[in-house]
């Protein structure tokens, strides 16, 4: 029982990383019905930038502090998601606005390249840390319920606290300033919002604003658990069952969806595994999703899809 | 002036419906098609052939069965690598296991293994469409990708996973020497790409095309989107199947599942826009350019660095090449959503006035 | 308004159709019936739930309640390969032309139930294909002849002026040698010269082809003209159900339209 509390919980910490991610996808999917493929490379974009600014920020000013080296690196980062942002709405979101989904989920595709390719050229293709201070060390849970005590990763932990904390901020962001409304007009109808004198274009560049910061949050915290490396775009595709299974409109789905994959494979990996050669994970989210697909393509969360003629 | 078609009437709707209406453009292909099949195996260097002409034939091969599920028939599919990994794989078990099984059966053979899964894995495209069908394919591409590396008895239980053939011959002719693979490949590709041609252009096709268009309005003609979507993926994921199995056994000779990866399916995708979606032609512009490009940029980058003083790796360049492509495939989305084949066509017809305007 | 034929038996008939989609009520409770060779226009204000009806008849949408009797036989949800098979075509009012295809081409989808030749024969095309597509195309050049689109055989769709673009559809719909022809707003959106093609399309279309016409038009004289009976739909419910001038004095039409009468 221990064991599977153990593995319950490696479950859901690697969830809420994934929770992270699609969180990205539904902000921008539910701002401008875009599907944003480049969510994964955009995580590895702002990894990278995060990393070797922390690195860079030391050498260029002098200053040894590791936590003021993290915060200028955080910021920098930041800024440099917003200019990503922009640019993409600038170069590509601005001349495909009544093109069909298909077409735009293939920009967005061309964009995840050029995002690979670009961070790497510019910061370098090793693999990079994250120091942000992150604990590393297990703790034991619950040692009076269980012999030995579940073991359980610190750094998990303040991962989850982080996480948490940016939910929570970006929910007060969406109900509590002018900003967020407009988000949320926009999101639920696009031609409504305009003709209140709400400008879409500048509606998506703050989007994609935040979903950038999502993403520097997300990689900041995969960083610092596995290093800064190419992997992580595959996150992306893994973060794509995610919203399928939670809707592709809902934050709680994200987050919910995040947590079924994380644990469903860690479960399926560890109890399944054996029987079928191992390697469950691979196809467990997306065969998971596809059956979520055929009978509930709204997911758990989201609005149902209806076709008018 | 010299592309005019005056003169040229058509008297029969049979003259009318040809491929090439134009008497210059059949002239022109028959050409073309001669010099491939009878100049270039003796002018071509073998690296020519090896490196570049090889995997250009199969890769618009593969191309072509992608475009016809996106491009005619509109259902986006990013599990091409999938298709081409159970082809190949099929192909190779019954070749391998069966003996005395002639090589060109057995490719087939792999096609229709490609074709099952296809159909299964298409089964979802009745449900859904758009991203949620970009999903299920990623689904049937992973499946794949965890099949052949964990299911032992499709590599015929080798520990490490990898495969090879050998001692290939077709009607008694091995084809070992570049020359030999390279007429192989392009046999196949003719006849392929003149079957699909005709499928595109008949009912099958226009069915494709309608739903692809506007489903509803299909089915109030009376077809039946099960129909069309299905038949859709069949074709497609049989030529798909065909083309990784010529991939597998002629071009690499050894291969392991990580060859058929999510990155190989991207890359057909890239194909297809680039080079035109729902245009077989485009499918042959968009595998040169994706084959090509990598080539060139190996050999212009290093000396255009240069010029600035600048020195770029190997590896910078494959970063180079990923930024050009995504770069590509927006631009290309954004002024020509109809790829490198309408610029072509609309090329033709500026040549059909030329020298005057109109 | 019927020039040739003699309008026969019931074809078709609505039987208490009721329709909702979430909360909304679309069509309540509507029965009218159509006769074989007749125009029958359905008109009301927007809204009321015009194309709806249509596209219960087509099994586009299936109602709640209620069934449709065609040729005797009764469902309660069509389905639109068999509605096809059973000769009932249609256009639609947003036009749902196939833009990737020509003029030509888009024709000839109306011709694919029509078409036997499997996969393989046509992969093939030498030989019984391509005696199938020749056949085909000629019975196409016939209906491109009667709505008078040669020059534009070869023209993707998506080219062609509006008032041509309606043409098309209606030459699809008529690929298909329905029975039976829903005509969504065929007029929408036309000047005066291209309505008078239109009706004169219509006509002959009931005429020479013999189809029942089952019409929804807005322009009321229109209507007058060429149908010989007007249901008139309001708010999802029928107000009306007769000959045009019959229908042109009733009262409860008259106030659905607050007086616009043309």
């Amino acid at each position: 029982m221990g064991f599977f509390l153990e593995t319950l919980f490696g479950g859901l910490m690697v969830g809420m990383l994934y929770s992270l991610v699609a969180l990205g996808f539904v902000l921008i999917f539910k701002a401008s019905g875009v599907f944003n493929f480049a969510q994964g490379a955009m995580v590895l974009f702002a990894a990278l930038a995060m990393a070797r600014f922390s690195e860079w920020i030391p050498q260029w000013t002098g200053i040894e502090s590791r936590w003021f080296a993290n915060v200028v690196a955080f910021v920098v980062a930041g800024l440099i998601m917003f200019a990503v942002a922009w640019l993409v709405e600038l170069l590509v979101l601005r001349h495909l606005v009544n093109q069909k989904g298909a077409t735009l989920l293939m920009a967005t595709l061309g964009i995840a390249y050029f995002l690979d390719g670009a961070g790497q050229t510019l910061f370098g293709s090793n693999i990079y840390k994250i120091d942000i201070g992150m604990p590393k060390d297990p703790i034991f849970l619950l040692e009076g319920m269980f012999q030995g005590g579940i073991l359980v990763n610190k750094e998990d932990l303040y991962a989850a606290l982080i996480a948490a904390t940016l939910v929570a901020a970006l929910s007060l962001f969406f109900q509590k300033t002018g900003i967020g409304r407009a988000l949320r007009a926009v999101a639920d109808d696009h031609q409504a919002a305009q003709s209140i004198g709400i400008p879409l274009t500048h509606i998506w560049v703050i989007v994609w604003c935040v979903a950038g910061v999502v993403a520097l949050v997300a990689g900041m915290i995969w960083g610092s658990k596995l290093g800064v490396q190419f992997s992580l775009t595959t996150v992306a595709l893994r973060a794509l069952p995610v919203v399928i299974l939670g809707g592709l409109t809902s934050v709680p789905g994200a987050i919910i969806g995040g947590l079924v994959i994380g644990v469903g494979e860690k479960l399926s990996e560890v109890y399944l595994g054996p029987f079928v050669g191992g390697g469950i994970e691979i196809w467990f989210a997306y065969v998971l999703a596809l059956v979520f697909l055929l009978f509930r393509p709204q997911g758990l969360f989201g609005e149902k899809i209806i076709d008018r003629v | 002036m010299f592309y005019r078609e005056n003169g040229q009437f058509k008297t029969t709707y049979r003259a009318d419906q040809q491929v090439f209406p134009i008497l210059q453009d059949r002239v022109a292909i028959w050409a073309l098609l001669a010099a491939a099949f009878v100049v270039v195996p003796f002018l071509a260097s073998d690296y020519l052939m090896r490196a570049i002409l090889i995997p250009f034939l199969i890769m618009s091969l593969a191309a072509l069965g992608v475009n016809v599920l996106v491009g005619y028939c509109g259902q986006i599919s990013l599990g091409s690598g999938a298709f081409m990994a159970v082809g190949a794989y099929g192909a190779y078990n019954i070749f391998v296991r069966i003996p005395g099984m002639p090589l060109v059966p057995a490719l087939l053979l792999g096609g229709l293994c490609a074709t099952a899964f296809g159909i299964l894995f298409g089964l979802p495209s009745l449900r859904v469409k758009g991203l949620y069908l970009a999903v299920a394919t990623l689904a049937a591409q992973f499946f794949s990708d965890w099949m052949f590396l964990r299911i032992k008895w499709f590599t015929l239980d080798t520990p490490s996973g990898s495969v090879s053939v050998s001692n290939l011959q077709v009607f008694g002719l091995p084809i070992e020497s570049a020359a030999s693979r390279y007429v192989f490949c392009l046999a196949v590709l003719v006849v392929m790409a003149v079957l699909t041609k005709n499928l595109v252009r008949g009912a099958i096709g226009r069915e494709w095309m309608a739903i692809r268009d506007m489903d509803v309005a299909a089915a109030v003609i009376g077809i039946r989107p099960m129909h069309a979507k299905l038949s859709a993926f069949a074709v497609s994921s049989f030529i798909i199947g065909v083309a990784g199995a010529l991939w597998a056994f002629v071009y690499l000779g050894a291969w392991e599942p990580a060859a058929f990866s999510v990155d190989l399916s991207f890359r057909l995708l890239f194909m297809v826009i680039i080079g035109g979606l729902g245009s077989i032609m485009g499918s042959f512009f968009g595998a040169a350019f994706i084959i090509v490009l990598p080539v060139v940029l190996n050999q212009v980058l290093p000396a255009l660095a240069g010029l600035v003083g600048a020195e770029i790796s190997t590896v910078g360049i494959s970063h180079a090449e990923l930024m050009l492509f995504g770069g590509l495939i927006v631009w290309f989305l954004i002024v020509e959503p109809h790829g490198l084949a309408r610029l072509w066509s609309t090329g033709k017809q500026k040549l059909r006035t030329w020298p005057f305007p109109y | 308004m019927n020039g040739g034929r003699p309008i026969g038996e019931v074809v078709l008939d609505v039987q208490n159709i009721s329709l909702s989609f979430g909360g909304v009520r679309a069509l309540s409770d509507i029965s009218f019936d159509v006769r074989e060779h007749e125009v029958r226009a359905i008109i009301g204000p927007n809204g009321a739930g015009k194309s709806s009806m249509l596209n219960c008849i087509n099994g586009v949408y299936t109602p709640q309640e209620g069934a449709i009797m065609f040729r005797g036989r009764t469902f309660r949800h069509m389905n639109s390969r068999q509605v096809a098979e059973m000769g009932v075509a249609r256009t639609f009012q947003n036009l749902s032309l196939f833009q990737g295809m020509s003029v030509l081409d888009n024709l000839m989808t109306g011709r694919n139930l029509r078409m036997r030749c499997n996969l393989f024969q046509q992969a093939i095309r030498w030989g019984a294909a391509e005696r199938e597509e020749i056949r085909h195309r000629e019975f196409v050049e016939h209906i491109i002849d009667f709505l008078e689109i040669q020059a534009h055989r070869k023209t993707p769709v998506g080219q062609l002026p509006y008032g041509l673009q309606k043409r098309v559809d209606l030459g699809r719909a008529l690929a298909m040698e329905p029975q039976v022809l829903l005509l969504d707003e065929p007029m929408a959106g036309m000047n005066v010269e291209e309505k008078q093609d239109m009706s004169r399309f219509i006509l002959d279309v009931n005429d020479e082809f013999g189809a029942t016409i089952v019409l929804i038009e807005h322009d009321m004289g229109v209507v007058m003209d060429i149908s010989d009976r007007v249901v008139v739909l309001d708010y999802g419910r029928k107000i009306g159900d007769g000959t045009p001038d019959e229908v042109r004095q009733d009262e409860n039409v008259i106030r659905a339209y607050l007086g616009v009468e043309h």
